[in-house]
């Protein structure tokens, strides 16, 4: 076949394609029609053009000449005197001043970046979770110790504060002979129901994953583990701290309720972690 | 023609590009798939554009997919469905713009391979491969800022993750995650300022850039292998008009073609499996887009190690997040000079050379390539490891020696391998080679 001839045909098929293209959209469209249409489009007038260059312009090899980049050292210097103007270079007090005042307005004008966002503050160190407040359902339902089946995690909010992300709280339930609890936290977990904080301490995930033959939970971001039964102490992964326990116990009414704020701040680290500060104000 | 040069003067100018230089070969059409992608990138992002809200506002999802109706969504989400269900060709459109995202990044990465192993980024060609670095950056930033936009399930790990690695900097980062996201995660407006970086800031630096990338390579000329004809003083090859001119064109009409093909017939990112973004939910296995493998394979082989220096933490994603891609981009875009002074050679390269002809540095360059790919297959460690039937402790423990080990054995043999490739007589033979048959029956030059 001659180039001619393919060519032709190439942009002839690209014609029909989009002449369905219109068609194919104002009848409704469909996404696979679309794409395929559009690549025939595309496609037929890409290989008709390339052949054309292949095939149809025989063009000689040139040779350009490759004048040196460098414009040479008298133009370097020449250029150099002209900016050490006598009236700029000399007044070096004033140079110094000018160049003062501009990072100075420089300072003043990338100030209002801080409107961006707040100040962490103690943000970071606390959660919605205080002494009374119940623990509640994804409905707003308040949870029994006896409803928490064993084997499987439940997640939950501060009474009033469904969704709230950092407040978000795992309870599983466990045989109480086994737990292993941190010295000091004995009584945390009454009728062996244990609850840490969902928010992965490497990188913020929520921990979603359990594994009840070996207590642990597994965050599937970057898959560390954490064992339920010592305190969520982290036992494989990136992860180098536990996942903040929440003290609970049971109410008059045979409700779970927190006797507090979590054991540490929870979510990913950040430098002053474990620096007092925060615990202050929560005190 | 005549009105415009009576007005402009651009004849002699218009001459003079329509007959500039092109050498030929494979290799240097990927900078222009690089840049086409581009093209179809901005055409399809305009189009979504019209359509898509930055708003992260709380809808009931009353749209066409059944299993979402009455669902509580993001005003950002609810748009995004809107596109792939309601919106005539807004799906297609959606699905293209995906892939020539993920084309994009990996015509840029694929080209600047080529530059590296050809020695392309030599005096005086070190401007033009630091802004190529810097456009590297900026294309991740676009991929990773465009991932994050339609507020599903997964886009939401990602930024989770963003912010977890920037709140680990040390003295500063508290404030640096509250300034980027507006507080503590989540929050309602970074949906509008990924938005805004997205299809402002980004785009327009690297529309400005590629100007600049352009402008400096038609200053300087391309460079050329070594041939018979070509010389450090000359530029050989086909003038611009009108073959490398229709070829051109035809390469953005072939991309264009192969990228509707995919947007058309291969699904992408079907944000409505994944559901909308809830921060208590996370989906497994999830993967990012390719090219932020590396990094997430980065933090997941990390050891569990939030180090306390003076009482000041230095949480674990620190080192694989901030200080490892540091000196990655960092070494990258310093190459040049790098290399200029460990060699000592200050001169001025037009002739590339052929990756065995610098056993050095090919060395290097496939150590570094190595090791970005097994941080990327670690990044899908959760894959392999229901995909080998084995825990993922194991997958990963294996791949947190491998990472060491097999970018220096690969280092090791391609800079073997160049060596040998070279022979006796290292560089471009020049003129006939004559061969003398010697008393053990072998052959050798002579000299
Ligand atoms: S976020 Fe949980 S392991 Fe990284």
């Amino acid at each position: 076949m001659t180039p001619e001839r393919v060519i032709s045909i190439a942009f002839g098929a690209s014609v029909v394609a989009s002449a369905a293209l219109v068609v194919v959209y104002l009848t409704g469209g469909d996404a696979q029609l679309e794409g395929l249409l559009l690549g025939v489009a595309l496609g037929g007038l890409g290989f008709g053009v390339v052949t054309w260059a292949t095939r149809l312009l025989h063009e000689d090899e040139v040779t350009e000449e490759r004048p040196p980049l460098g414009t040479g050292e008298a133009t370097v210097e020449a250029t150099g005197q002209m900016l050490k103007d006598d009236e700029v270079t000399r007044r070096s007090a004033l140079v110094r001043l000018l160049a003062g005042a501009s990072a100075t307005l420089a300072a003043a004008l990338s100030i209002p970046a801080l409107s961006l966002g707040p100040r962490p503050g103690q943000s970071l160190f606390r959660t919605r979770w205080s002494a009374g407040k119940r623990l509640v359902d994804l409905d707003g339902n308040p949870v029994r110790p006896d409803a928490v089946q064993p084997g499987a995690v439940q997640t939950v909010f501060p009474e009033g504060e469904v969704g709230a992300a950092d407040a978000q709280t795992l309870l599983i339930k466990v045989d109480p002979e086994r737990l292993q609890l941190p010295s000091g936290r004995e009584a945390w977990a009454p009728e062996g129901v244990v609850s840490y904080s969902k928010i992965c301490t490497h990188a913020g995930c929520p921990v979603g994953l359990y594994r009840a033959e070996s207590h642990e939970l597994l965050c599937p971001c970057h898959q560390s583990t954490f064992d339920v039964l010592t305190g969520a102490e982290p036992t494989f992964g990136p992860a180098d701290r536990p996942l903040p326990q929440l003290p609970i116990e049971i109410d008059d009414e045979g409700y779970l309720v927190a006797m507090g704020d979590f054991s540490a701040p929870v979510g990913p680290g950040f430098w002053n972690l474990q620096r007092d500060d925060g615990e202050e104000q929560l005190s | 023609m005549g009105w415009l040069d009576e007005r402009l003067g651009i004849a002699s100018f218009a001459r003079k590009g329509l007959r500039k230089v092109f050498p030929d070969h494979w290799s240097f059409l990927l900078g222009e798939v690089a840049l086409f992608c581009f093209v179809i990138l901005v055409a399809t992002g305009t189009f979504l554009t019209l359509f898509y809200r930055p708003d992260a506002a709380e809808v009931v999802y009353q749209g066409p997919y059944a299993p979402l109706q009455g669902r509580e969504v993001s005003a950002a989400y609810e748009s995004v469905m809107r596109i792939s269900f309601e919106v005539r060709a807004g799906l297609v459109m959606r699905q293209i713009h995906h892939w020539a995202a993920l084309v994009f990044v990996a015509s840029v990465v694929v080209h600047a391979m080529r530059i590296f192993f050809t020695g392309a980024f030599r005096k005086p060609r070190e401007l033009n491969w630091v802004i190529g670095v810097v456009l590297l950056i900026l294309a991740l930033g676009m991929g990773f800022t465009g991932y994050s936009l339609p507020d599903d399930l997964l886009s939401g790990t990602g930024l989770r993750i963003a912010y977890s690695v920037l709140i680990s900097v040390p003295f500063i980062g508290p404030y640096l995650a509250f300034l980027a996201f507006g507080g503590e995660f989540p929050t309602a407006g970074i949906i509008s300022r990924l938005f805004v970086l997205h299809v402002m800031l980004l785009p327009g630096l690297i529309f400005g850039l590629i100007g600049a990338h352009l402008a400096i390579l038609a200053r300087q000329k391309h460079a050329q292998f070594a041939t018979s004809k070509s010389t450090e003083r000359n530029v050989v090859g086909k003038p611009f008009w009108p073959g490398q001119a229709f070829k051109s064109v035809g390469l953005l009409l072939i991309t264009g073609s192969v990228l509707s093909l995919m947007g058309g017939l291969i699904q992408i990112n079907p944000v409505w499996d994944y559901g909308p973004f809830d921060p208590t939910v996370v989906s497994a296995p999830a993967q990012p887009d390719w090219y932020i493998g590396w990094l997430e394979g980065a933090l997941r082989l990390f050891p569990p190690a939030d180090v306390s220096v003076f009482g000041i933490l230095i949480p674990s994603p620190f080192i694989p997040g901030v200080v490892m891609p540091g000196i990655a981009f960092g070494l990258m875009a310093l190459w040049p000079f790098v290399e200029a002074k460990l060699t000592g050679d200050r001169d001025e390269h037009h002739l590339l050379n052929r990756p065995r002809d610098v056993p050095f540095r090919t060395g290097i360059g496939v150590a570094a390539f190595l090791f970005f790919l097994v941080l990327t297959i670690a990044g899908g460690n959760d894959v392999m490891a229901i995909m080998f039937n084995v825990q993922v402790e194991a997958v990963t423990n294996v791949l947190r020696v491998a990472v060491f080990v097999v970018p220096a054995l690969g280092g090791l043999l391609a800079h073997r391998m160049s060596v040998q490739l070279q022979g006796p007589g290292v560089g471009i033979p020049r003129g006939p080679v004559r061969l003398r048959r010697n008393p053990e029956g072998g052959f050798e030059e002579q000299h």
